[in-house]
């Protein structure tokens, strides 16, 4: 069992602000390290659009973290993406969308609705809901991926996007995430104020309850999102019909060519690939950053 | 994204898969000649009313060919499915199988994969089909392996007899004589690191498929198969010789450890850092598109000899298009089958880049005269033809070969890796698959 968290001290309306003129302390360690840190997250991402840019030839040919002399193919490489194999890359890019949009869009609504039930209702069996989920968020997905196969086999449902989409809907760790959010972010007063003015449950969640659960949904939206955009094991034994595969089937497919007899070889597009493929998510990243904000209920109740 | 390696993914369903290979075994009827009978008529009937087909291939020569064939047969449509290559097709095969769902009509399958599937009866024998009868249209070593005990299992799709690939400008520019037997071989691996030490002759980190072909061409027959009863040998006198040759190229450090298909040993065949491969006859196709820069660089000479002026090789890879025998349509997928790999589709998927197992293809004027610009307008298909035709006979792999290849880098791969002799890893891999094979229900000696 939980215990209800305190809500966290309120915070005066009108904070004084203080002006500091010394510069802020240099600590030479920190800033190699965290020098260090941005490398390694810039270097990868950085030889992915060099590599983009050129040919199969000058992928061997040159340094792999410098442009190629006299090489620019980054809009060939993208138009031979978009067209390869009668343009399936488009297929796969709309079936990745589909599976996210449906799948984590569904997976963020179920969370948010069962993280809120069990944070501001009480109800029997609650304590064994949260040793199932607590367990659930435990369990690698991975594990689940063969048993998950059998059963949907029996109903018929493999080699359907429904594979993909059903086992997406759940997720353990968001709702995890939701029910913890909501407890700190929903003060129970206020919905007790909701019923009290004669709103019903439903009307309460929806116009009280999710508004001050803004924050908490953008995050495990983000959360589903890149799980599912980035899914591969699943589809792996789910899906044969590359007509539904996502983008990792995809590209991976693409690149186990090289691996075959009467295969092509064909790294610079699967490179190409790529970068388009983690565009989307750090378009994603970046419009939701606004709305990632906390302490949107901080204040609003007196106690 | 947790990170599944694809050797655990195998055990899984190998689990899965050779299980219901003894299942099947327990029937007792262990001749091949169990097939059911399709007369010529039936296929062209099915042909005629139509239907649709699906085939599971990973092949790029496959859908131009089936393309064609729609074309004279309107009212047929044949789906091309890329299930993936290879190994995680057999797992997405096996899975299907075991759930009894999601079967192809007609399956991509590689000779050293083929028993597995035949043996427990998923694959159709076509020898009732007239298949039998196709025995002289192709080269013995794809025959060999689609057929055993009278059965018929597939048609040959595509063979790969074996040569040496080698970079004609590195050989010319140190002054190195192609090798004609494997004692040379050995001494050109030393002249060529010696003369450039960022060259090597080849590149191994151990890889099932090839060594089981080196030892296949010396005459070793580490495998001898009797429907369930298996005996494995790694340590005849064909073995031996090879693991004496390649035990020195290790220990003098004469091979690159680059893994093989990877960017890394397409780049290195690009710049003359390998100077050298021995494979089969498909390898043309991926050199083109996997190391453009090496184009007019690289030439084809036989394999080298363990003896003076011999003239044997063996196969590496190839294929076979098997019918399933899960498949509602077996006619009609025949009458695919029978122009994929034995009618007018050749032709298509010969101009598609793939090497035949037809001889009259092999043999055909035409196709020995082709000249290949990237091997500076040489005619290779006269040495692979040739090749072809001197593969040694008698060859067989397990009926678990997957899983047994699976488990090479654990086992017979430390030999690369480690002060290992190649020997006695050659001696894990066998005594680990004998394991398996009895626990699998097989008796295995």
């Amino acid at each position: 069992m939980t215990t209800l968290q305190q809500a966290p001290p309120t915070q005066p309306a009108v904070k004084r602000v203080k002006r500091y003129t010394t510069t802020p302390r240099k600590s030479i360690t920190l800033t190699l390290a965290t020098g260090v840190i941005l490398l390694y997250s810039v270097v990868p991402l950085f030889w992915l659009i060099v590599n983009a840019t050129k040919s199969r030839e000058g992928l061997t040919d040159s340094f792999g973290l410098w442009f190629a002399d006299g090489e620019f193919l980054l809009f060939q490489n993208i138009a031979q993406t978009l067209t390869y194999n009668d343009g399936i890359f488009v297929r796969w890019f709309v079936n990745t969308l589909l599976y996210v949009v449906v799948g984590a869009g569904g997976a963020t609504f179920l969370a948010v609705l069962g993280g809120y039930g069990l944070a501001k209702f009480r109800f029997p069996g609650r304590g064994a809901v949260f040793a199932v989920v607590i367990g659930a968020v435990a369990v690698p997905g991975t594990a689940l991926a063969v048993p998950t196969f059998l059963m949907f086999s029996e109903m018929g449902l493999t080699d359907t996007p429904w594979a993909i989409i059903i086992p997406s809907l759940i997720s353990p760790f968001g709702l995890y995430l939701m029910w913890t959010f909501a407890n700190e972010a929903i003060p129970t007063e206020l919905l007790e104020a909701a019923r009290v003015d004669g709103s019903g449950e439903f009307r309460t969640f929806f116009q009280v309850g999710l508004p001050l659960l803004a924050p908490g949904i953008v995050t495990v939206l983000l959360f589903t999102t890149v799980a599912t955009w980035n899914n591969y094991f699943l589809p792996l034994i789910m899906l044969k019909d590359p007509d539904w595969y996502p983008l990792t089937l995809g590209l991976n497919a693409w690149n186990a060519q090289a691996t075959t007899n009467g295969g092509e070889v064909i790294f610079h597009l699967v490179i190409t690939g790529s970068l388009l493929m983690i565009i989307p998510l750090i378009a994603a990243f970046l419009l939701l950053q606004r709305y990632w904000q906390s302490g949107l209920a901080a204040g609003s109740v007196k106690e | 994204m947790m990170y599944t390696s694809r050797r655990n993914l195998l055990r899984l369903a190998g689990a899965v898969g050779v299980a219901s290979v003894l299942a099947a075994c327990g029937g007792g009827d262990d001749s091949g000649t169990g097939g059911e009978t399709v007369s010529a008529d039936d296929v062209t009937k099915a042909l005629e009313e139509g239907g649709e087909l699906l085939v599971w291939s990973w092949d790029t020569t496959i859908a131009p060919t089936a393309q064609a064939f729609m074309t004279k047969y309107p009212k047929v449509k044949i789906n091309v499915v890329n299930a993936g290559t290879n190994q995680d097709q057999y797992v997405a095969l096996q899975n299907a199988l075991s759930a009894g769902k999601g079967v192809p009509d007609l399956a991509h399958i590689e000779y050293y994969a083929l028993s597995q599937f035949s043996l427990a009866k998923n694959v159709a024998d076509l020898s009732g089909f007239g298949a039998s009868a196709y025995k002289d249209k192709f080269a013995p070593g794809p025959w060999n392996a689609v057929s055993a005990n009278g059965g018929v299992f597939g048609l040959p799709l595509d063979s790969g007899p074996m040569v040496l690939y080698y970079n004609k400008e590195v050989f010319d520019k140190h002054g190195v004589a192609v090798p004609t037997t494997w004692d040379e071989y050995y001494e050109a691996a030393k002249k060529l690191h010696a003369a450039d030490p960022k060259v090597y002759i080849a590149s191994d980190s151990g890889d099932a498929g090839t060594t089981t072909s080196m030892i296949w061409q010396a005459g070793g027959k580490p495998y001898t198969v009797n429907g369930t009863d298996i005996t494995i040998n790694f340590a005849d006198a064909g073995a031996q010789k090879y693991t004496a040759l390649w035990q020195k190229m290790i220990d003098e450090k004469l091979l690159s450890s680059i893994s093989g298909w990877t960017d890394e040993w397409f780049q290195a065949l690009g710049n003359g850092t390998l100077a050298t491969l021995v494979v089969g006859a498909w390898m043309p196709s991926n050199l083109v598109s996997g190391s453009p820069n090496a184009s007019g660089k690289w030439r084809v000479a036989p394999m080298p000899q363990w003896e003076k002026g011999g003239t044997a090789t063996a196969e590496n890879g190839g294929s076979a298009m098997s019918v399933m025998e899960a498949s509602t349509r077996k006619a009609l997928a025949y009458g695919f089958l029978d122009y994929l790999t034995a009618g007018e589709g050749v032709k298509t998927r010969i101009d598609n880049g793939a090497f035949p197992a037809t001889t009259a293809d092999l043999n055909s004027p035409e196709f020995q005269a082709k000249e290949f610009e990237y091997f500076g307008g040489q005619k290779i298909n006269e040495i692979f033809a040739q090749s072809s035709a001197n593969v040694v006979p008698g060859w067989s792999y397990l009926p678990y070969q997957v899983y047994a290849n699976s488990i090479f880098k654990d086992t017979a791969g430390q030999a690369y890796i480690s002060s290992t002799k190649l020997a006695d890893g050659l001696k894990a891999w066998q005594d680990a698959s004998v394991k398996y094979g009895n626990e699998q229900g097989f008796t295995v000696k």
